[in-house]
């Protein structure tokens, strides 16, 4: 126990989930509260102090990278910003803080959850940038003032930290959707006039598991640490490509031609 | 589960129902004064081209606008998906509508 | 009721599960609506019968509810429409809350004209 703490002090009762895959219990520990605590601190000291074998992730730990995503009394934040007092504030006297693995991602060990398929929706909503210049070519200008610009800026700050993706209740009962922060990502391509890939994008966000699965129930948007709106993305991206899809239906029925199966 | 084509018949089919369902609910409210009987109700309604054209297009919209909801819920709350979802909401979709022009029908005819 | 987890008590959620439940019951609705009219052909004294049932203030009390989840999922699709095809609104909650009000005041006209005003 660290010498700096105090002779009396209030403990806080904290519940968390400890296992991997589907398999798991709460575990509940006491942790000493001090002034101006964060949930990242409680399980650091957890870790430290009482259990090593407690599995958890961080690295900046001033609310910059987004790696300390965990559901807290199931809500999904960046622990090292979320204040231990905010959270016990609201809760009844008696109840314990929970801490659990983000939603929606399997568990690799306690709080630890593998990204992968996160980052791999990412890539299938085509929302990687396509290039259109090579370093030979001159710089192509970008117009800060256009609608479309401070469309793609306005959803441009996304780290991926997947606390949209842990909130969201389409992602936890549609396998195949790809999440909010894939197509928020796929839309500030779609707004970005350096980006070649607008069809493969509009495409990419039409099939089953694209941007019309989402019925707007905005948690992406309230817990988004970085104040983003995917929600309001979404909606970009449903209008560009319904757009896109009457066009391809008008132009096949005017030219008479069969398309292609959908 | 819902792609591109399926969303846009949803919408439209909501935006042609829009004044649908005020005019529904404005005839009920009419219609609700001093209790109801099939007199009445059909004496207004049949032989009417306009309530046939006006509840036909609304039997037809909510049936497919339906089965497109239905669908979502149906894959997202049940777990189907493929062809076994896809069938089961043709059939809704061709049941309501058939059910609700046969309504439709009986009451204008 | 079940515990509902900490990510869902936000309104706009609530929104969205009320939009869903009153398309649900509405479906479900749909094919009896249907078939007690198409007695009108088939069977005219049976939905005379049926119709006389509505004098009872219970069965006025669910049409009520019925014609409220009409209500609220019209006024909740017409925000949803708003929300994707309008330029974004920060008042969604306001929205929110407006959609539902104004199904409350529809199916309370309702059942005013049903039970005493009617």
């Amino acid at each position: 126990m660290p010498d700096s703490l105090p002779a009396k002090e209030q403990l806080l009762d904290v519940h968390i989930w400890r296992g991997s895959g589907e398999k798991g219990h709460y575990q509940t520990f006491q942790v000493p509260m001090q002034e101006s605590q964060t949930i990242l601190d409680v399980v650091s000291y957890i870790q430290q102090y009482i259990d090593p074998g407690l599995t958890y992730r961080f690295a900046c730990r001033v609310g910059m990278c987004g790696s300390c995503a965990m559901m807290v009394n199931g809500v999904p934040r960046w622990t090292c910003r979320t204040h231990v007092k905010k959270i016990t504030d609201r809760m009844n006297p008696g109840d314990g803080l929970t801490i659990s693995p983000l939603r929606n991602l399997p568990v690799i060990k306690d709080l630890v959850v593998d990204m992968d398929l996160f980052f791999d929706k990412w890539v299938r909503a085509e929302a990687a940038h396509h290039p259109t210049r090579t370093a030979a070519d001159a710089i192509q200008p970008v117009d800060e003032q256009t609608a479309e610009r401070q469309a793609a800026n306005a959803a441009i700050e996304c780290i991926n930290c997947a606390v949209c993706y842990a909130a969201c209740d389409v992602v936890a009962s549609n396998p195949d959707y790809l999440g909010p922060a894939a197509l928020n990502r796929a839309w500030s391509l779609v707004n970005d006039v350096r980006d070649g890939g607008r069809e493969a994008i509009l495409e990419a966000v039409s099939g089953t598991g694209g941007c019309h699965n989402c019925h707007s129930q905005q948690s992406c948007q309230k817990y988004c640490p970085n104040e983003l709106n995917p929600t309001a993305s979404i909606a970009g991206l449903k209008r560009e490509s319904a757009k896109y899809a009457m066009r391809s239906l008008l132009s096949l029925a005017g030219s008479g031609k069969k398309g292609e199966k959908a | 589960m819902i792609s591109a084509r399926l969303y846009i018949l949803q919408r439209a089919t909501a935006l042609i129902m829009a004044p649908l369902v005020i005019g529904h609910i404005a005839v009920m409210i009419y219609a609700v004064q001093n209790g109801l009987s099939a007199a009445e109700i059909l004496g207004r309604t049949q032989g009417s081209f306009f309530w046939l054209a006006f509840y036909g297009l609304f039997a037809v919209s909510v049936a497919i606008h339906a089965a497109i909801g239905l669908r979502a819920i149906l894959h997202e709350w049940a777990g189907l998906k493929g062809a076994v979802l896809t069938a089961i909401c043709w059939a809704i979709a061709v049941g309501l509508g058939g059910l609700g022009l046969q309504a439709v029908y009986s009451v204008t005819g | 009721m079940m515990k509902l987890s900490g990510h869902r008590k936000q309104s706009l959620w609530f929104a969205f599960i009320l939009h869903r439940i009153s398309g649900l019951v509405l479906a479900l609705f749909l094919p009896l609506h249907f078939w007690v009219l198409s007695l009108a052909l088939r069977d005219p004294a049976a939905l005379d019968g049926f119709l006389s049932w509505t004098d009872f203030w219970y069965v006025k009390l669910a049409e009520y509810g019925l014609v409220f989840l009409l209500s609220v999922h019209f006024f909740g699709g017409l925000r949803l429409l708003a929300l994707e095809w309008l330029p974004w609104s920060a008042r969604q909650k306001t929205y929110a809350a407006t959609a539902l009000a104004a199904g409350f005041a529809l199916a309370t006209s309702f059942f005013l004209t049903a039970t005493i005003y009617g």
